[in-house]
């Protein structure tokens, strides 16, 4: 999953066309399911993050001879 | 050429950075993240070979098994606190950033306490009693 580019430009995809549809609900008047689809958004690229720090954690551990 | 990868891995995040960050800053700062993260695990292969090295060196010196292990938990410890802090202060959280400096400089200095231990017994053992 690491090690190219790609992650990158799902995230930014991500961002564009949550805030295109947070906009759209907002100009809607939906204001609350703007909020929501934000914060749908948001969790699905935390869940991206976490799994790269995870990742990294588990790497810096072996690498660095961390037991326990 | 894992230089230019890296590089051109920067200059991808930076622009898109700087598209994502008027509509939503959150979603850049994930970005920085996780650009960060990508780099430091090409780094960390790398950093993996040398640490095969001095262990290497280690075992040929017949130097004590503990302190190669103490020195590369602390090179460790090091590594994550700065990423940890660069992190951070990305975030804006400055203050935060600077206790993660000063949590990873106990860390190191309670790991090198055996060490410093050793280094103190050997002194008191050159004082005639």
């Amino acid at each position: 999953m690491l090690g190219d580019a790609s992650i990158l430009f799902q995230i930014a995809g991500i961002g564009i066309v949550v805030a295109m549809i947070h906009t759209i609900l907002k100009q809607m008047g939906k204001e609350e399911y703007a909020q929501f689809a934000s914060l749908v958004g948001f969790i699905i690229v935390l869940i991206f993050v976490i799994d790269g720090i995870s990742d990294l954690f588990q790497q810096i551990k072996s690498v660095f001879l961390f037991r326990g | 050429m894992d230089m230019l990868q890296i590089v051109s891995l920067g200059i991808v995040a930076s622009l898109l950075v700087v598209v994502v960050k008027e509509q939503k800053p959150s979603f850049a700062f994930f970005l920085i993240l996780l650009t960060g993260i990508t780099i430091f695990v090409i780094v960390i292969e790398y950093i993996t070979e040398i640490i095969g090295l001095i262990e290497y060196l280690g075992v040929k010196a017949n130097v004590n098994g503990m302190y190669i292990e103490t020195i590369l938990q602390i090179i460790g410890i090091a590594y994550i606190a700065e990423f940890g802090a660069h992190m951070v202060r990305d975030a804006g959280l400055s203050s935060v950033a600077a206790k993660i400096e000063l949590a990873g400089k106990v860390l190191i200095l309670v790991l090198a306490v055996p060490i410093l231990k050793a280094v103190i017994e050997t002194i008191i053992g050159f004082i005639p009693a």
